[in-house]
């Protein structure tokens, strides 16, 4: 016989109702993110000589297209969030201590943010024209 | 005498190794997503430095280095349809092991698809100068 431990106090109501929404958002997001990333691989990596082709010029080119900019964001927003909970389920299952559980979740939480906030500047604010050395020779900016 | 555990979904075998894989290609993408994240930054603040990083993706160890990271990107995409069909499927937990030698199978084919066309582009990039 094998023996399993006898498994510790259930969880509470709240923290059972968060995790629940976490598993269901890991599908939900994952099956939007195959089709994202998969489509923004086969642009930027397969088609028109894959990654020789991307320079801030093929940058400026795609988000000159609003649908690529909310492709982009979208890509931003729900894969940090997916990738941050699934790190936080692997910190929850290998650390031992609570004080170090929480102190790493709570780091994945904030880089997440900033990582989202960053990037939603970025796409929101995007300027082409923002220097002038580099950018002389997009048509946009003449 | 403990006696050997019957085969269960994730013990041993294939329901445990694509877990193990599952694990090991989501945190290693998810490193990538934060430094992808902060060199496309880049875009915003400098173009000039935003073309030196990419650069640097299209060089010979970080241009063949993105054949791990896409090999990765397609396990734990298709694995991922996997994890849940076993969920929502009811024939999913049945299946389960069928379907990860479709997701086996399916990841190597994209990833002869993939891998010589990058290694081409990679290596005329080179040839460049970059």
């Amino acid at each position: 016989m094998v023996v399993i431990e006898t498994p510790r106090s259930p969880r509470s109501r709240k923290a059972a109702k968060f995790e629940r929404w976490g598993w269901l958002y890991m599908r939900i997001s994952g099956m939007f993110l195959l089709v994202l990333i998969f489509g923004h691989l086969i642009i930027n990596l397969v088609m028109n000589g894959g990654i020789t082709q991307i320079s801030f010029a093929f940058v400026a080119g795609k988000w000159a297209d609003p649908f690529w900019k909310i492709w982009d964001g979208l890509m931003l927003w729900l894969a940090l969030i997916h990738g941050t909970n699934g790190m936080r389920t692997i910190v929850n299952d290998y650390t031992e201590r609570e004080t170090l559980r929480k102190v790493l979740n709570y780091t994945l939480w904030v880089v997440c943010a900033s990582l989202i906030i960053l990037g939603t500047l970025v796409v929101t604010t995007f300027d082409p024209c923002v220097d002038s050395s580099v950018s002389h020779t997009l048509s946009v900016c003449k | 005498m403990p006696t050997k555990p019957a085969g269960t979904l994730y013990r041993g075998k294939t329901g445990m190794w694509s877990w193990v894989l599952h694990r090991i290609t989501g945190v290693a993408i998810f490193f990538f997503l934060l430094v992808h994240t902060l060199d496309t930054a880049l875009v915003r603040m400098s173009p000039a430095d935003y073309d030196k990083v990419i650069a640097t993706y299209k060089g010979a160890i970080i241009g063949f280095a993105e054949l791990g990271l896409v090999a990765a990107i397609l396990f734990h995409a298709l694995n991922g349809i996997r994890v849940t069909l076993i969920d929502f499927w009811s024939k999913g937990t049945k299946y389960q092991r069928v379907m990860f030698w479709i997701v086996i199978a399916l990841a190597v084919i994209l990833f002869a698809g993939f891998a010589p066309r990058h290694i081409m582009n990679v290596i005329h990039d080179i040839e460049l100068g970059y």
